[in-house]
């Protein structure tokens, strides 16, 4: 008997692999609900652990004893609490998440998407517990990284392992809901931060301005990568064409869902650019392109090896959003009973703007939480 | 803002769930009706704090913070306080007194503990909490209505029979009290 940790890594595999897993989530209430733990094998239940303090026989019932168990918490000290008195209470084995839901929320998966032109490659970076994607685009010893995230030490390792330097850090619009890491980790290497000028109005550090039509390349063999203004998220937003075979579609259009148009203000004022770049600019593209967004929702959007990707034609037939016929019904749609607001957007877009500069737990504290970037 | 309690727990530095259980064990030593004071430098014993509170029928009073502590404030449970008392015979409710409290001869006597009136009162009360009044009561003025408020009536109540009991003629206990309190309301901030 005994409790043993696992690290946000191990956990991310397992949520991968679709293992069967209980999890005890031991957080507050409003917490748990904010946002959790989750996959498609994933059983989950939440009891405070201020709850237990005396014990927890009062759970015991509810906890299998035919599967594994894991405690997750806020940062790890309640669960390994919790964890203990399970197994001093069964006799059993339980696991506890090293790190609890802040590191979960700060782990990143890089997943190999494909091979591209003349040896280049593709790479996502699934951050599974908050939804978001990165991804880096590598030939030929140079990279370029596309919207990457806070967590600049993961893509800074992923940078020395492939032995490429960095040529390019681009957001394709201002995030709300993420700190982005794009301006550090151009620093850092001595790259271009590239940001659509539109959205940039109000930052306070100088940037490569990202415009429509500009074409960027990667590798001597040069992989294209070209830019095509689609507003609507915000009104900078700017998609990616990559290699003739990729779009980039950032926070417009994602797998299950669209993007909503009220974070950066109005909804109204935007509701119609979106429009226009989801029925008229996207649809005009080739069908064979592979969406690629910068985030997910929902765990089914994972396939099998972990990767969040799906054919424009697909997405045309089968994500609702793109399939609303009258344009009342598509207003309707994207501004009225949108879901709440990401946890914290306003302090995060004035950090990605350079005018607030939080401590590095302020930014953890800021960033719990899903992402919330789809109208639904 | 310095606060005088019954008790204070040193949670700095620890991370959950040592907050709460330092919290739970000091609580055990106070008496009901007595408030508690915890320090703590986790972020998250915020709302776990509460979230016990609730749990556990303890009263979250409030919190403040200064110099990246946070300073919580829980007031036991005390069973007397959901029976029903012995009501005193004067008695007004919450929007009554809001129309006289400005009144000359009018005084406002919040009996709660001075952590509860640091965190919300009625401007201009006069704070004399219960466990003080019978030393202190000379500081008020017997010729004027004595309101008597606490959080639901009860401290009040017994305050003003205090009160009667030693020559003031003209006291009134205020039904709720301030968890219904929607007048204005001041505090140390």
């Amino acid at each position: 008997m005994g409790i043993q940790a696992i690290t946000a890594a191990a956990l991310a595999k397992k949520v991968i692999r679709q293992e069967p897993l209980f999890i005890l989530d031991v957080r507050n209430e409003d917490e748990f609900k904010d946002w959790k733990v989750e996959g498609k094998n994933v059983e989950i239940i939440n009891k405070p652990y201020f709850e237990m303090l005396d014990g927890v026989e009062e759970i015991l019932d509810q906890i299998p004893s035919d599967k594994e168990v894991l405690v997750v918490c806020a940062k790890e000290g309640s669960s390994q609490f919790v964890a203990d008195m399970l197994a001093e209470a069964t006799g059993g084995d339980y696991l506890y998440l090293q790190g609890g839901m802040k590191t979960w929320s700060e782990h990143i998966e890089p997943v190999k998407v494909a091979d591209l032109s003349d040896g280049g490659e593709l790479y996502q970076f699934v951050r599974i517990g908050k939804g978001c994607l990165s991804y880096a685009v590598l030939s030929d010893g140079e990279a370029v990284l596309i919207d990457p995230v806070r967590l600049t030490d993961a893509f800074a390792a992923f940078l020395e392992e492939k032995q490429v330097v960095l040529k390019y850090a681009i957001d394709t619009h201002l995030h709300a809901d993420h700190i982005s890491g794009g301006r550090e980790l151009a620093e850092r290497f001595g790259a271009s931060y590239l940001l659509p000028s539109a959205d940039a109005g109000s930052v306070t550090f100088s940037y490569d301005p990202l415009e429509d039509g500009r074409t960027l390349t990667v590798g001597r063999a040069s992989i294209d990568i070209q830019a095509m203004y689609s507003p609507g998220h915000t009104i900078g937003s700017t998609s990616f064409i990559v290699d003739n075979q990729y779009l980039f579609t950032g926070d417009i259009l994602f797998v299950d869902s669209i993007g909503r148009p009220d974070l950066a203000g109005k909804a109204e004022d935007w509701v119609g650019d979106l429009r226009e770049t989801l029925y008229r600019r996207y649809a005009n593209l080739d069908r064979n392109l592979i969406v690629l967004p910068a985030h997910f929702s929902k765990k089914e959007e994972l396939d099998e090896n972990g990767r969040v990707m799906a054919k424009l034609d697909e997405l045309y037939a089968r994500n609702q959003g793109l399939n609303i016929e009258e344009e009342g019904a598509f207003r309707k749609k994207v501004t009225e009973n949108l879901p709440p607001q990401p946890n914290s957007y306003e302090t995060i877009r004035q950090t990605n703007m350079g005018q607030a500069a939080p401590s590095e737990e302020e930014k953890t504290e800021m960033e719990i939480g899903p992402n919330r970037c789809a109208v639904s | 803002m310095s606060m005088k309690v019954n008790e204070s727990v040193d949670a700095k530095g620890l991370a959950c769930p040592m907050p709460i259980v330092k919290t739970k064990k000091a609580i055990e030593t106070i008496e009901p009706g007595e408030v508690l004071e915890v320090q703590a430098t986790d972020r998250g014993s915020l709302a776990d704090l509460q979230g016990w509170a609730k749990t556990t029928g303890h009263e979250y009073v409030g919190s403040k913070e200064a110099n990246d502590v946070l300073y919580h404030y829980v007031r036991k449970a005390n069973p007397e306080e959901t029976k029903e008392e012995t009501t005193f015979p004067h008695e007004v409710t919450n929007k009554e007194l809001n129309e006289v409290k400005d009144q000359a001869g009018v005084t406002v006597l919040d009996v709660r503990e001075p952590a509860e009136y640091a965190f919300a009162r009625i401007p201009g009360a006069v704070s004399i909490p219960l466990g003080e009044l019978e030393d202190r009561m000379k500081e008020l003025d017997t010729s004027h209505t004595i309101h008597v408020v606490c959080r639901t009536g009860n401290r009040s109540s017994t305050a003003a029979h205090m009160l009667q009991e030693n020559g003031f003629d003209h006291v009134i206990n205020v039904k709720p009290g301030m968890s219904e309190w929607d007048g204005p309301t001041e505090n140390d901030q």
